[in-house]
């Protein structure tokens, strides 16, 4: 396999009142090869989304760099700028918010593909065909986003973005503003599209089993840095780090006689503040397993079985994770 | 289904709240008994925050009919004067944005003891001490210095405790909480949760509570209200309506939930479609989107049990 995508150790700083520095990445290595389906989870201010805007030059690294088909983004030529813009394409989580309200959905597909230089008839067509493989009948096309439902909506945001032929999408939250029998719709669709195009794609959420059906691996985000990242399967069955067991063991199931007879992991407090990452491991401030070591040190993503890698000094057994 | 055990809380009869031509609660029935956590699920759209907000009197612009009594008092159509008196008292509220419920510009602490001493006419230090106790018991810590706080200083979770606060400062018999978690991150969510759930059970408090996620419902409710485009398709106590739902709209709800442990490789079940609006619709609403939809459907189906408090809207089963 080869890598499509590379974060080489891309952190993105902002200045915080009081002369402090907002750290919303801070150091992120990050491989997706290929065709591959690659599952972001985190909390809110874990910097998921700042990753997936950063992957996809919506966003410039402070540090770091990110390497895309073997470019270098951060020095292109002319002609390499229009195929990073072209190749890289991004789903928002709320498509009311991503869609133009004073344009119909056709001419805002239309648009997007003659800012990327395709001509008029071409543009035309090329819209009408994502528009078509994302499910919306042709008559839609000339509707503007309030005339639709939030379903057809999100559709004509991913038929924007496959619009241009990208070779990698980065899907922020796209089943999060939705319903529940309109997320399901939804995620079949990316997942269709995905196979369908052979695309290569980062599946940013907060919803871990949102995740566990659309990739195969999983990383996950905690305040600006990637603290976990295995194939799903092992992921789920054997989390090695703390965070990752507490946030399996914080969602709720749907049934009921599991839900209310299991014991929680119950994490304490929230998440600190991005301008103010505690010294040492940063998930030390709430980690059940804290030792002096953890306060002092930073532990760094080391691999500890194939393909599965953990940045923690004491890492959990399978044997330890709560059901 | 109105079962009016001696421990009824709550009896809805009938209650509709319309806007113009559209009905956004059509007609409901139903019960909460003291103690009780009943789950209100739906998608958006289906009238479940209507509902709370008819139960409150906060609804602007609506008007509502039917019946809604609380302990044998009618609460629909009553005079503001009254409702504000009972607001608070008998009935609590938490809402979904913690951010937007309270107010930006007014510190924390003197937003709840503002509430105590309209309501239990507490003189200045004894409300001030009662919101500390307050604080305390949906664990703020430091919560001397954290009444002096501002909304925007506190976090998502931190505000949603202090509404909690507010909501049961005066002990009220029936507790609405209308999707208290879905602003939350996950592990936050578990926190307020087992909150809610200590609160209620020591104040012997009944407790309506509104979610679109089955995962909540599941873990905290007793009984289990169903709704679909301003109507009750479903009721039955929680584990049996999540053991064997019979409208086809519960069945589907359940399926298409992603699961963390299984079926990741398989297309995941869809309902098809989306909800009509509630105005356009003729007979069984979810007709249109029904699998099993017949000749039949176009009369409207109404609740019928099928089996010990489980009431079903659905000629398939009846």
């Amino acid at each position: 396999m080869t890598p499509l995508v590379e974060a080489q150790g891309v952190s993105r700083h902002y200045p915080a009142p009081g002369g402090r520095t907002l750290k919303a990445l801070d150091g992120v290595d990050l491989v997706i090869e290929k065709g591959a389906t690659v599952g972001l989870v985190g909390e809110s201010g874990s910097g998921k989304s700042t990753l997936g805007r950063t992957l996809v030059g919506l966003q410039t690294p402070t540090l770091g760099r990110v390497i895309f088909d073997g470019v270098d983004t951060a020095s292109p030529t002319a002609e390499q700028l229009k195929m990073l813009r072209r190749q890289r394409q991004i789903v928002f989580q709320d498509p009311s918010g991503a869609l133009n309200p004073r344009m119909t959905v056709g001419d805002t597909i239309i648009e997007h593909l003659r800012v990327q230089g395709w001509s008029r008839a071409d543009a035309r067509s090329q819209a009408a065909a994502a528009f078509d493989q994302c499910g919306l009948h042709s008559g839609l096309f000339t509707r503007y986003p309030h005339e639709i439902s939030g379903g057809q909506r999100q559709r004509a945001v991913i038929a924007r973005a496959i619009s241009t032929d990208p070779a990698f999408i980065v899907a922020d939250e796209p089943v999060s503003a939705l319903d529940v029998s309109t997320r399901a719709q939804i995620m079949n669709l990316l997942r269709d599209i995905q196979k369908a195009r052979g695309l290569t794609m980062l599946f940013i959420s907060h919803d871990l089993s949102v995740v566990a059906h659309m990739c195969r691996q999983v990383a996950v985000m905690y305040l600006g840095r990637i603290v976990e990242m295995a194939p799903r399967e092992a992921l789920f069955r054997a989390p090695l780090h703390p965070y990752t067991a507490a946030l399996m063991s914080a969602i709720p199931i749907p049934d009921p006689v599991r839900e209310k007879t299991r014991s929680r992991a119950a994490l304490k407090g929230e998440t600190p503040d991005p301008a103010n990452i505690p010294a040492g491991c940063r998930f030390s401030s709430r980690c059940p397993r804290a030792s002096d070591l953890c306060k002092r040190q930073e532990p760094v993503l080391t691999s500890r079985e194939t393909g599965h890698e953990v940045a923690c000094h004491y890492p959990l057994e399978a044997a330890a994770i709560p059901a | 289904m109105a079962n009016a055990s001696d421990n009824t809380l709550l009896a809805v009869n009938n209650l509709t709240v319309s806007f113009g031509p559209s009905r956004a609660v059509d007609g409901i029935s139903f019960s909460v008994a003291s103690g009780e956590t009943l789950g209100l699920v739906g998608e958006s759209g289906c009238g479940k925050s209507t509902t709370a907000l008819a139960l409150m009197g906060l609804l602007q612009g609506g008007s509502t009919g039917g019946s809604a009594k609380l302990l044998g008092t009618e609460l629909v159509g009553r005079s503001e004067e009254d409702l504000s008196r009972d607001r608070g008292l008998k009935l609590g509220m938490i809402f979904q944005d913690p951010g937007t419920a309270l107010h930006p510009m007014i510190r924390v602490g003197d937003q709840l003891i503002e509430a105590l001493r309209a309501h239990l006419k507490l003189g200045k230090a004894e409300a001030r001490k009662r919101a500390v106790d307050l604080f305390r018991k949906v664990g703020i810590a430091a919560p001397e210095d954290r009444l002096r706080a501002y909304p925007h200083e506190m976090s998502g979770g931190m505000c949603q405790r202090v509404m909690i606060a507010m909501a049961i400062a005066c002990n009220p018999k029936l507790l609405l909480a209308d999707e208290p978690t879905t602003a939350l991150d996950v592990t936050v969510q578990a926190q307020i949760l087992s909150l809610l759930k200590d609160v209620a059970r020591e104040g012997g408090m009944g407790v309506i509570l509104i979610t679109h996620d089955l995962g909540v419902v599941a873990g905290m409710t007793d009984r289990v209200a169903v709704m679909y485009a301003g109507e009750i398709v479903e009721t039955a106590p929680t584990e049996q309506l999540f053991a064997n739902p019979q409208h086809p709209y519960t069945q589907g709800l359940l399926n298409s939930i992603p699961q963390l442990e299984t079926g990741h490789d398989a297309p995941m079940p869809v309902i098809p479609g989306s909800v009509q609006s509630a105005a356009q619709a003729k007979g069984c609403r979810f007709a249109p989107r029904c699998p099993f939809a017949e000749k039949g459907c176009e009369v409207r189906p109404t609740l019928k049990p099928v089996a010990s408090d489980h009431f079903v809207a659905c000629w398939r089963v009846q």
